[in-house]
């Protein structure tokens, strides 16, 4: 082999090598999608400020009313949990009837231990978390549906066929947020819809209308515009149980460490 | 071979034709897979649909303002201004034919939802003006006295 033959076929294997890989990528179709724009323009996701929240839990009752959840049953699709702090460096965590009636006690609700009395002068932070379904883009609880009751919509939120589903359960055990429960009524499975029925028709939640602070939001995280969205492109937000890798869409400010 | 070892296998094939002849009426004709694959888009289109045209019953304060404007503009300038009147007086449905009256929550506990004193830090509940209900008259509805209107307005 003579020098120009060696360089020659070197050129060729290179070029063989690379291009197989570049022609690949191209007709990757994720890519592909995103490089054409996407055809779905709405993905909803929620923004919680936990230094607005007082705690008045008009969003649970709100949605309780709205979405035909037994008002008296002690389950709810949002629920409010507030944390105290202590000096000695305890947490003390509650959501008595997931904050339907508000905080009108400042006893920390230990179910059936009672209650604890927490001393004002003993307080190091008190603040009030609202909970909700986080319409993961990675939802565990659709992956392991063995009927097709729960499925995610292009718009991002996470629905259950009423019809469809058979009452297994596993949806709720998946959850690592334990917003999952069984509808008294109709016993099948439960969740946050976000207002599905409502933001579809260009209202925002009941939780968020009801909401007298400003603590909810819901916004669309594909239009650059949005309130939200630049509130979450350029403030320090966090979110819950991030190693789980289910990509949840409610994002928190003010976030504590001592909130799972 | 004995017809006694096929006989089994006919069976099975039977069951599994009646399984898809049952499948195939059974399963609704929109059911199938959506945008995001079989992992999370597997499930019946109509369901959208269902949770699309459920009834939305908080209706917003616009709805309220044109028939009871004088109680509207009076909120408008309070420091209550920022409560939604569904709030307290439940949510409109279709009032005023169903339901013809709302039920308005007047107890000390839906004042107290944000007037019980929790002084917490890093809260906004530390910031809003506060009472003990059990020193400040006790047994009494807070409408006796304030206005929610206009809490400011005085003492009636």
């Amino acid at each position: 082999m003579n020098r120009r033959d060696f360089l020659k076929n070197t050129a060729r294997v290179i070029g063989g090598i690379t291009l197989p890989l570049t022609a690949f990528k191209i007709i990757n179709p994720r890519e592909l999608l995103a490089s054409t724009g996407d055809k779905t323009k709405v993905r909803w996701v929620f923004l919680v400020d936990t230094y607005k929240c007082v705690g008045c839990g008009m969003c649970v009752r709100a949605c309780k009313l709205e979405n035909g959840i037994p008002y008296d049953a002690k389950v709810t699709r949002t629920w409010v949990e507030r944390y105290v702090i202590t000096k000695d460096g305890k947490t003390h965590a509650d959501s008595p009837m997931g904050a339907r009636d508000g905080f009108t006690t400042s006893k920390i609700d230990l179910g059936i231990d009672g209650y604890e009395d927490i001393k004002n002068a003993d307080i190091d932070k008190g603040f009030f978390v609202p909970k909700l379904c986080n319409q993961c883009e990675n939802p565990p609880c659709v992956q392991v549906c063995p009927v097709g009751a729960t499925y995610q919509v292009p718009d991002g939120v996470v629905l259950v066929d009423r019809t469809w589903c058979i009452g297994c359960g596993y949806c709720i055990m998946a959850c690592p947020y334990g917003v999952r429960f069984f509808h008294p009524v109709y016993h099948t499975a439960e969740k946050c819809t976000f207002c599905y029925h409502r933001i579809t028709k260009g209202m925002k939640t009941a939780c968020v209308d009801t909401c007298p602070f400003g603590a909810r939001q819901i916004g669309n995280i594909k239009d650059p515009n949005d309130p939200v969205t630049k509130i979450i492109m350029t403030e320090r937000i966090g979110i819950l149980k991030e190693e789980y890798g289910t990509k949840p869409q409610v994002y928190y400010l003010g976030l504590d460490r001592e909130v799972k | 071979m004995k017809s006694h070892v096929y006989r089994p296998l006919w069976v099975v094939l039977g069951l599994v034709c009646i399984i898809l002849v049952v499948r195939y009426f059974y399963v609704p004709k929109d059911f199938g897979i959506g945008r995001r694959g079989y992992m999370y888009g597997w499930h019946r289109k109509a369901d959208v649909e269902f949770w699309k045209n459920y009834k939305v019953k908080y209706k917003g304060s616009a709805y309220c303002k044109d028939c009871h404007s004088e109680n509207y503009n009076k909120l408008m300038q309070s420091p209550h201004v920022i409560i939604p009147c569904e709030d307290c007086h439940s949510p409109a449905i279709d009032h005023p034919v169903d339901p013809q009256k709302l039920q308005i929550q007047k107890g000390r506990g839906l004042c107290l939802r944000c007037h019980y004193p929790l002084p917490y830090p890093t809260s906004g509940r530390a910031n809003i003006p506060s009472i003990d209900p059990d020193t400040h008259n006790p047994g009494t509805e807070c409408v006796m006295c304030h206005n929610p209107h206009n809490p400011l307005e005085g003492l009636k």
